[in-house]
């Protein structure tokens, strides 16, 4: 053993790496993992056979009328369901964000009312986005009926919760310092907002909520087996026609989607960096 | 209109015992200078000062209104009226130079003019004359992430001139600068105090900064006062036990610097803040 002092981090790093091991085996055997199936002969061919079903994808001009039909009807759909959503987010996010709060200088009075308030929004957030948005969109169905307000609305509430929630912690890991210097001269908590915290933040806000937009266009095919119409509708049609060159032209459509959501994403990083 | 401290004690979360027994009372339009070792308290004395921290013991009256008695909307108002500039700016790298001078009305103004403001900024002109009284006037519409530490730390002091609080706080305002650009801002912070007739604390790490500029020089150690002087009675047998720990007398040089005189024989030579 050296003389040299000991890194005091080191022993705890390597105890913690060990037990995320440990945890990690049963829960792999739990699962049924066994990867090197993916490579037996058998489950290769009948893999390729499933596969090959999909060539060559579906280009007859009838068709492709309807996909774009389908794709504007997703894109409307997505995109109301994350207009909603941020509606929801947004305030319940900025209940959550601490570095806001004016009680919390000093630290003055009443200041269990903020903490109530954020534990009142996290609870609710969790609901939001715990239920799953089928649920919601089956729970919809019943009112609405068959179509894409349902959809819309449980986008719209599932994804305000993930929204606020990420919104909430985005707010809270940027350098408060700037917006507390706000609230100690006396300015409000949205001033010190736009002042103190979205310089910092904004670009990554922006980047999650239209990576949260491009994860809906693909909850739109969940969306499609309510009747919420859109690409979901006409994959599920094709599925069970067993048509594969259709849903080769879908998952197309789908993979454009979303290298465009990326690089638009990459477009308004760049704007506001 | 001024402040006053009676028997004020703090201490912070972590244990560290920041302020005791501070009785501190300045009338309005006084000028002060805090000086003593880093670590002493002059950082918590000022936070206190600016209604940021609230003391464990004691009693505080800024502006003739005891901020920790106040309903929340009237501490609000009293800290709109107190201007502290930090040691390290609180400023967003990303935000405009412009911005970052008006955000010192936040206090004062309706919120739909604050966000008003970072579209088209409402009042150009006013931060223009305040960045120009610091000759930094050209860099108004520069990203603050372009600007170097001693100018970031003006636009700093520029949102404060623009603020124009009645009682003007200042935490080692020119630490980034050099000397000779410290001799001019600290000059300008005394003459905007004097022009205005409001209140001044500033601490400074250099001693004939503050000897210099200063009618009334506190010195604060172990986070109690130690002395709290007129400048012309502060001597070195003083001074000597306050800088004790740090085995040297801090100085800015500059301008006018004095010679070190002979009884100084002891203490090492200048050094440049």
């Amino acid at each position: 053993m050296s003389t040299a002092v000991r890194d005091p981090a080191a022993l705890p790093r390597l105890g913690w790496t060990l037990v995320a091991l440990v945890l990690l085996w049963p829960l792999l055997r739990l699962t049924d993992f066994h990867p090197a199936a993916l490579f037996e002969a058998g489950n290769l061919t009948a893999m390729g056979n499933f596969l090959a079903g999909f060539l060559p994808p579906e280009t007859a001009p009838d068709f492709l009328s309807l996909l774009g039909k389908a794709t504007v009807e997703t894109l409307a759909m997505a995109t109301a369901g994350i207009a909603l959503s941020i509606l929801l987010a947004v305030p319940l996010g900025l209940v959550l964000t601490r570095s806001l709060s004016i009680a919390r200088l000093g630290p003055g009075r009443r200041g269990w009312i903020g903490q109530l308030l954020r534990g009142v929004a996290r609870a609710l957030l969790a609901v939001l986005r715990g239920v799953p948005e089928l649920v919601w969109a089956l729970l919809f169905v019943r009112v609405f009926g068959l179509g894409a307000a349902a959809g819309v609305l449980a986008l719209g509430i599932t994804y305000g919760g993930m929204l606020g929630k990420v919104y909430g912690e985005i707010l809270e890991s940027t350098d408060a310092r700037p917006a507390r210097a706000l609230l100690e001269a006396g300015s409000g908590r949205l001033a010190a907002l736009c002042y103190g915290l979205l310089p910092n933040a904004a670009s990554e806000l922006v980047s999650y909520t239209v990576y949260r937009w491009e994860c809906a266009v693909r909850a739109s095919v969940v969306m499609g087996f309510v009747g919420a119409g859109g690409l979901g509708q006409l994959m599920d049609q094709s599925m069970k026609m067993l048509n594969g060159g259709e849903a080769a032209s879908i998952l197309v459509t789908f993979l454009a989607l979303v290298v465009a959501a990326d690089g638009l994403s990459e477009l308004l990083r760049r704007r506001l960096a | 209109m001024g402040f006053s401290l009676e028997g004020v004690g703090l201490t912070h979360a972590n244990g560290f015992r920041a302020l005791r027994g501070v009785d501190l009372r300045v009338a309005p339009g006084e000028r002060v200078a805090l000086i003593g070792a880093s670590g002493a308290g002059k950082t918590t004395l000022l936070r206190v000062l600016a209604a940021s921290l609230r003391p464990g013991e004691g009693r505080v009256t800024l502006l003739d209104g005891e901020p920790w008695a106040c309903a929340p909307a009237a501490l609000r108002r009293l800290r709109a009226r107190i201007g502290l500039v930090h040691q390290s700016p609180p400023i967003p790298p990303r935000q405009r130079v412009v911005s970052a001078v008006l955000a010192g009305r936040l206090g004062q103004w309706p919120l739909w003019k604050s966000l008003a403001s970072l579209v088209l900024p409402v009042d150009p002109d006013g931060a223009r004359a305040a960045l120009a009284r610091l000759d930094l006037a050209e860099r108004l519409y520069e990203r603050c992430d372009r600007l170097s530490g001693g100018q970031l730390q003006r636009v700093a002091l520029a949102r404060v001139l623009y603020q124009q609080p009645d009682l003007l706080l200042a935490d080692e305002p020119v630490s980034a600068m050099d000397p000779a650009l410290s001799e001019l801002t600290i000059a300008l912070l005394n003459e905007e105090a004097t022009r205005r007739g409001v209140t001044l604390v500033a601490s400074l790490h250099a001693v004939d900064l503050a000897l210099r500029h200063f009618p009334r020089v506190v010195g604060v150690k172990d986070g109690a006062i130690l002395f709290d002087l007129p400048a012309a009675q502060v001597g070195d047998a003083l001074l000597r036990e306050l800088y004790a720990a740090e085995g040297g007398l801090p100085l800015a040089g500059g301008l006018h610097a004095p010679e070190p005189a002979e009884s100084t024989g002891e203490l090492p030579p200048m050094r440049c803040a």
